[in-house]
């Protein structure tokens, strides 16, 4: 239950966070592979309607080369569409026309990988235990110092 | 004589312009979908192609659901 909870907390932050630095951006939703809303920017019916559609144009324009599709857009006459995946979920999210891709794909994978929480930390490597490093000392001679 | 051909060459000029201008919003208006792949490959289907039929079809539902 915890886990539910904290994952919720997350996409909230996740997407807040995408609608604040992101002008360009109007409406987004975090959706897992099966097309599932995880979160979103918008009410639940217009959600799972734009869950439904992005999951279809993904799996269509992933069909199109044997390469796998990390992202895509469509410039359309009153907007554009952006759908970006990583391993487990997608993020699909419009803007107005002639929006700069560059800056709402950067944002959307932001949003993406904040959304999936920090990567666990390798664990460190065992420590050797190291001799302790014999301490030297320099002497210097009066006759060589002086000449 | 040399206004004159002054003036045919501003018209010509402008005329050349106005063509490159025109083209670069015609083609700036028409509805495309780029897609990325995990090669870095990029391949765009502009209105027309058939494979944009599909894909466009979609990308207008994903918009019109969003507006509500």
């Amino acid at each position: 239950m915890s886990v539910s909870v904290k994952r919720v907390s997350q996409a909230a932050d996740a997407l807040a966070h995408l609608t604040e630095i992101s002008t360009q951006v109007e409406a987004a939703v975090v959706l897992d592979r099966e097309g599932n809303v995880e979160a979103s920017t918008v009410d639940d019916e217009r959600a799972g309607r734009i869950a439904r559609a992005a999951l279809e144009l993904f799996r269509q324009a992933d069909a199109q080369r044997e390469q796998e599709l990390v992202q895509l857009d469509a410039a359309l006459a009153g907007g554009s569409v952006f759908v970006v995946r990583d391993e487990e979920r997608l993020i699909a999210a419009t803007t107005g026309p002639g929006p700069t891709a560059g800056l709402v794909f950067y944002d959307l994978k932001s949003a993406l990988r904040s959304f999936a929480g920090p990567k666990p930390k390798p664990k460190p490597k065992p420590r050797t235990r190291r001799a302790p490093a014999k301490r030297t000392t320099t002497t210097r001679k009066k006759d060589d110092a002086s000449t | 004589m040399r206004a004159r051909k002054a003036l045919a060459l501003g018209a010509a000029i402008g005329s050349a312009a106005g063509a490159v201008l025109l083209r670069r919003r015609a083609g700036r208006s028409r509805d495309r979908v780029e897609l990325f792949f995990d090669d870095g490959s990029l391949v765009t289907f502009a209105q027309g192609s058939p494979e944009a039929v599909p894909l466009l079809l979609h990308a207008r539902e994903l918009l019109a659901a969003a507006r509500g």
